[in-house]
């Protein structure tokens, strides 16, 4: 409503600095929705059209599909020349594995590292902190010889392995900083009342549940979508990850598009499905982390 | 110590002694001779290789100033928004602008790459008919912003984690005492983002020499038109492991990654010694 100028100012006006943050607040709207298109566009774009025949595709590819043109030929060809789902069963191993190793082990040894006062603790702290700086694929080359002479190649663990490394640095870092922040009168009382150390671990290990799950989001996104190491270390068949499957499978129907829309669409879904479902969860854990 | 033994272990053999493994590689030839420095003068003193080098990293350094110009103020900017007090829905707002982040770069890639294809004809819509991935004036921009569009959600989340963490008194304080919006981000929430801001440079220099994956989904190993997109990481893997017809060489892979090591350190180095030292931290 044009009030400002129009009206004859009424006695309970709107004081100016009030309508500034109204006028302030579409002005947010605005952005963020704008925004929004832009991060969301393309990826409608191709469900959308994955749902149409090949010429609704071409002739119109911003139309929502109509009974006419919906067809479903692309998810045929895909779901019958692929395997799918041992790639996703591959992934889903070799990312719970490496996260659940990483989560446990930074909790082991942050509990270590910020519990007891031995010599070299800041410099053993120092050399797993090292890691967060350096990305591990400088070390490929030597990495590729290690897993050959420990006859891993083409298997799961390789990848587990190396991810786990990856993962460490960063995770005992984090750990470390929620591991200090456990009251350290519980530990005392639990010592007090003869709990061993692995007992105490095991106290605090709940306390720091935010922390582990800060570590865990952290580590999940670059294990799951990484090409590099699945590529060189296990490309074979049957130990592809989603990743490396899909690129390789998307390569072969480079003139199919209703295929090539239907399989990306297949890729997506389930990631942005639970994405959307734990988001909340996903996204505190992410904040927490960063400003350790 | 059992606390310590398995993280230890794991990150040594897996993560350091590959790391210093390659390192000492880089001193010696494919059939395990000492060459001294040999690999290192092949790598800057043959045109070969020197060339694709110093394209290879140029290439990663507009990758990396795009991040800069583009990706950080962007996600800043979206982190502010996201965190106006008194705006409904803004935590659909924070996961749809998130959403991109969470898609694995195969499949980003491969959506640009059918999106930009004039063979769908989308980009002639919006009034765009030159095919972007194409040519070697536009590949490298248009990469870039690909991956800019994917991963603008990090800096997002990380300004916003620390911008949430701002207790309100201090700004209604501010407030109170006349300060516009504008004040108040350039005296509080400005020195107090400044430390992340560091983090967040230092974190996009590292993550610019691992952008591989999208180059090579996009437009393969040999990086083309032309060299046009090669980056230092699909240079690694080329002289690793050869590609179209010429033969790999471990010794030589393991060389520019030790260059790519100096490369990342002196900018760990600057940011360490060059700007965290002169930044205050602010206790909250």
């Amino acid at each position: 409503m044009d009030t400002a100028t129009s009206a004859p100012a009424p006695p309970d006006r709107i004081s100016p600095t009030k309508r500034r943050i109204h006028l302030g607040r579409w002005g947010v709207h605005a952005v963020l929705l704008a925004y929004s298109l832009l991060a969301l566009g393309p990826t409608l774009l191709i469900i959308m059209n994955s749902l149409k025949s090949r010429s609704a595709i071409f002739d119109d590819a911003f139309s929502l599909p109509t009974s006419e043109t919906f067809d479903l030929v692309g998810y045929d060809t895909v779901l019958n020349g692929s395997s799918f789902d041992v790639y996703f069963r591959n992934s889903f191993i070799v990312t719970v594995a490496s996260v659940l190793l990483v989560v446990f082990f930074s909790a082991m040894a942050a509990f270590a590292l910020a519990e007891y006062d031995f010599k070299g603790n800041t410099m053993l702290a120092l050399y797993l902190a090292i890691g967060i700086m350096i990305p591990i694929r400088l070390g490929t080359v030597s990495i590729l010889k290690l897993m050959v002479s420990l006859g891993l190649i083409n298997t799961l663990w390789a990848l587990i392995l190396v991810y786990t490394a990856m993962g460490l640095p960063l995770g005992v870092f984090l750990m470390t900083q929620f591991m200090r922040q456990v009251p350290r009168e519980l530990k005392s009382a639990a010592r007090v009342d003869g709990a061993n150390e692995y007992r105490v671990f095991g106290l605090v290990l709940p306390l720091v549940r935010p922390g582990m799950a800060a570590v865990a989001v952290f580590t999940m996104l670059p294990v799951w979508n990484d090409l590099w190491f699945p590529l060189i270390l296990a490309p074979a068949e049957d130990t592809r990850t989603v990743t490396l499957g899909a690129s390789a499978f998307l390569g072969q129907f480079e003139r199919n598009w209703n295929a090539l829309l239907a399989a990306l669409t297949l890729a997506m879904v389930p990631i942005i499905l639970l994405y959307v479902i734990f988001s909340r969860q996903f996204l505190r854990g992410l904040t927490e982390g960063a400003i350790k | 110590m059992v606390f310590l033994a398995p993280a230890t272990v794991i990150y040594s053999v897996f993560m350091v002694y590959p790391l210093l493994d390659s390192l000492r590689r880089s001193f010696f030839d494919d059939d395990g001779n000492f060459a001294g420095l040999d690999n290192y003068n092949t790598l800057f003193g043959n045109p070969t290789f020197a060339d694709r080098f110093w394209d290879a990293l140029g290439h990663n350094f507009q990758f990396f100033a795009f991040h800069m110009v583009l990706q950080n103020p962007i996600g800043l900017l979206l982190a502010v928004l996201l965190t106006v007090q008194s705006v409904r829905g803004l935590n659909i707002y924070r996961t749809i602008v998130f959403l991109p982040t969470t898609l694995s770069v195969v499949i980003v890639g491969f959506i640009w790459r059918l999106i930009l294809s004039p063979i769908w004809g989308v980009t002639e819509t919006v009034g765009i008919d030159t095919p972007l991935l194409g040519e070697s004036r536009t590949v490298l921009p248009t990469l870039s912003l690909i991956s800019v569009w994917q991963w603008v959600g990090i800096p997002m989340i990380f300004f916003y984690a620390v911008l949430i963490a701002i207790p309100k008194d201090l700004i209604e304080a501010s407030r109170v005492d006349g300060a516009g919006s504008w004040q108040v981000f350039r005296d509080i929430t400005f020195p107090l983002i400044l430390p992340m801001l560091g983090i967040i440079s230092i974190l996009t220099y590292i993550g610019n020499f691992n952008a591989f994956d999208l180059i090579y989904q996009v437009k393969g190993v040999v990086a083309g038109p032309d060299f046009a997109s090669d980056i230092m990481g699909t240079f690694f893997y080329r002289t690793f492991f050869g590609a179209s017809g010429t033969t790999g060489s471990p010794a030589m892979g393991a060389t520019v990654a030790s260059v790519m090591f100096l490369i990342i350190l002196a900018g760990v180095l600057l940011y360490m010694f060059g700007w965290q030292r002169r930044v205050t931290t602010y206790e909250l």
